[in-house]
């Protein structure tokens, strides 16, 4: 199976350095045509006008908030399942990621808000699943802080991701439910086949851009967190061994 | 159609992206500043002469 | 029942009420949060019935959270809990028998102490039905959806807080049926059994997914 031969982290530490200067070149150029066309080529939406510009960040962020869960829920799977030693890794880094990606659609949205609802937060469904995994992302963040061992903890938020996993979809119906039997205020949506073509391919390669944006970042922030754990186990050798001649290795920044 | 008239709204559209775009450095700086901490540590202990733990899962 | 489940239970039981009377706790809790209600929004007895259920479920909601973190720490702590991993049984089973001990003992009187406290709120005869039925069926989800929280933070020392973060997210949906069906039965926009039978659904999902998820966060936290 090709995904055990990248068990080994050194080898996983080399592949990463091959791919990342690819992914980043492709991630730059997205985004230039991205940016580009979402500037200079998308036209301005009849009702929107030109806010219509915040959805080439807004759509893709959303998107992101969402993936970066199932890459999570994927990799705690296999860190219960398979015990996979960079599934727990992966897990950890998507989790700030995801966070950031999160805050920007949910500040994205809520700025997008004012000029077309009128007001910055309205309890819509979709605003308030998405407040609800933004609290759930920073409370796996804090159930990885408050635990020192980095195995234990991975576990635990393993477990907490999935049963999240499980949870998103009801928890959506749910909000689904709770708006519709709530009534609001008639607002406008941009989802929907309407869109125009003109919008949609920026929208596309900005979405493009993001998740090749996440993938760099994403092994980027392993391949740092392999190198933590390799510093935290030198340490504690560091330790072990300086403990019978401590007084001899004064010099050693024993931990 | 100028590009730079962003309309009635080019406050909040270009708030949007200067927060964007700082996350994404903040996120960017993060990775980078974290790998060079985490390479300087690494050659420290290096010279110390502790040798790297042979297959790393161990720990595990 | 199973003589060693029956003897867990009753400990669990015994336990729960002679020390701390969480129970007692968790309903004066209760009726603080009742209490302080009227000094937020005012003493209008029209929208203190309007808004009376959902209190009444929010209040409930933060007691079920307080009472949760003892659930496993207490038995972490005298090493019972490395005896219940020993003793070969199955933890899924511990798990279920110490969440049904820890709603009879906590759960239970604040579904008993609702109708009361619902006075206050001015709700209706029929609302304070609907809102005691509600919260009997509920409340077990929330202890059962709470015992993950409390599994995984069990080695932390100051895990309460932490574990009522990352519960209340997972509870969102009982609540919110708990809220509409009860709202349901006032003032029917819908019938008041669509939303109900899915709460009852949502328990019993909970009933399965939460002595599951804890059994396996137990597990890992022992080794």
């Amino acid at each position: 199976m090709a995904i055990w031969d990248y068990a080994n982290p050194t080898r996983f530490m080399r592949l990463a350095d091959r791919i990342l200067p690819w992914l980043i070149g492709i991630c730059v150029i997205a985004f230039a045509i991205g940016l580009y066309k979402s500037f200079f080529m998308a036209p301005e939406d009849y009702q929107q006008g030109d806010t219509v510009r915040i959805m080439f960040i807004h759509v893709p962020a959303a998107w992101l908030a969402m993936m970066c869960y199932s890459v999570m829920a994927l990799s705690s799977i296999g860190t219960l399942v398979w015990k996979h030693p960079l599934a727990d890794v992966s897990a950890k880094c998507a989790a700030l990621i995801g966070a950031a990606f999160t805050f920007i659609s949910l500040v994205t949205g809520s700025l997008w808000g004012k000029p077309m609802w009128g007001t910055y937060w309205v309890w819509d469904a979709r605003l308030t699943s998405v407040l609800v995994l933004f609290i759930m992302y920073l409370g796996l963040m804090a159930l990885w802080r408050t635990m020192e061992d980095p195995i234990k903890a991975g576990k635990a938020a393993a477990v907490l991701t999935l049963v999240g996993a499980l949870n998103l979809p009801i928890i959506k119906f749910s909000v689904d439910w709770w708006n519709t039997l709530h009534q609001p205020a008639s607002v406008m949506r941009l989802d929907g086949p309407t869109i125009h073509p003109d919008m949609l391919v920026p929208l596309l390669v900005m979405a493009f851009a993001f998740s090749v944006l996440f993938f760099v970042l994403h092994l980027r922030a392993m391949q740092n967190e392999v190198l933590r754990r390799r510093v935290r186990t030198m340490r504690q050798k560091a330790a072990a061994s300086a403990r019978p001649a401590a007084a001899t290795a004064t010099t050693q920044p024993a931990e | 159609m100028d590009p730079f008239d962003l309309g009635p709204h080019a406050g909040f559209i270009i708030a949007c992206y200067f927060i964007t775009i700082s996350v994404v450095a903040g996120l960017i700086a993060w990775v980078v500043l974290d790998r060079r901490q985490l390479n300087k540590a690494l050659n420290e202990l290096e010279e110390q002469g502790i040798k790297r733990a042979r297959g790393n899962q161990a720990q595990s | 029942m199973t003589g060693w489940a029956k003897a867990l239970f009753l400990r669990e039981l015994r336990i729960a009420v002679r020390i701390g009377g969480s129970g007692v706790v968790g309903v004066l809790f209760f009726l603080a949060v009742v209490t302080v209600i009227p000094f937020g929004v005012g003493p209008d007895l029209n929208l203190l019935a309007r808004i009376g259920p959902a209190f009444l479920w929010i209040g409930a909601l933060l007691a079920t959270l307080l009472g949760l973190d003892r659930l496993f720490q207490a038995d972490r702590e005298d090493g019972a809990l490395d005896l219940i991993l020993m003793s070969g049984r199955s933890l899924e089973l511990v798990v279920l028998v110490k969440c049904l001990a820890h709603w009879m003992a906590t759960g239970l009187p604040l579904v008993l102490a609702a109708p009361v406290l619902a006075i206050f709120l001015n709700l209706e005869p029929l609302a304070i039905g609907a809102v005691t039925l509600t919260l009997l069926v509920g409340t077990p989800a929330l202890t059962l959806i709470g015992a993950i929280g409390a599994s995984l933070t069990v080695t932390l020392r100051r895990g309460g807080l932490l574990m009522a973060v990352l519960v209340v997210p997972l509870a969102i949906p009982v609540l919110i049926f708990g809220v509409s069906s009860a709202d349901a039965a006032i003032h029917d926009p819908v019938p008041f059994m669509t939303p109900f039978l899915i709460m009852c659904a949502l328990s019993l999902i909970a009933a399965v997914v939460g002595p599951l998820a804890s059994a396996v966060a137990l597990r890992f936290a022992a080794d």
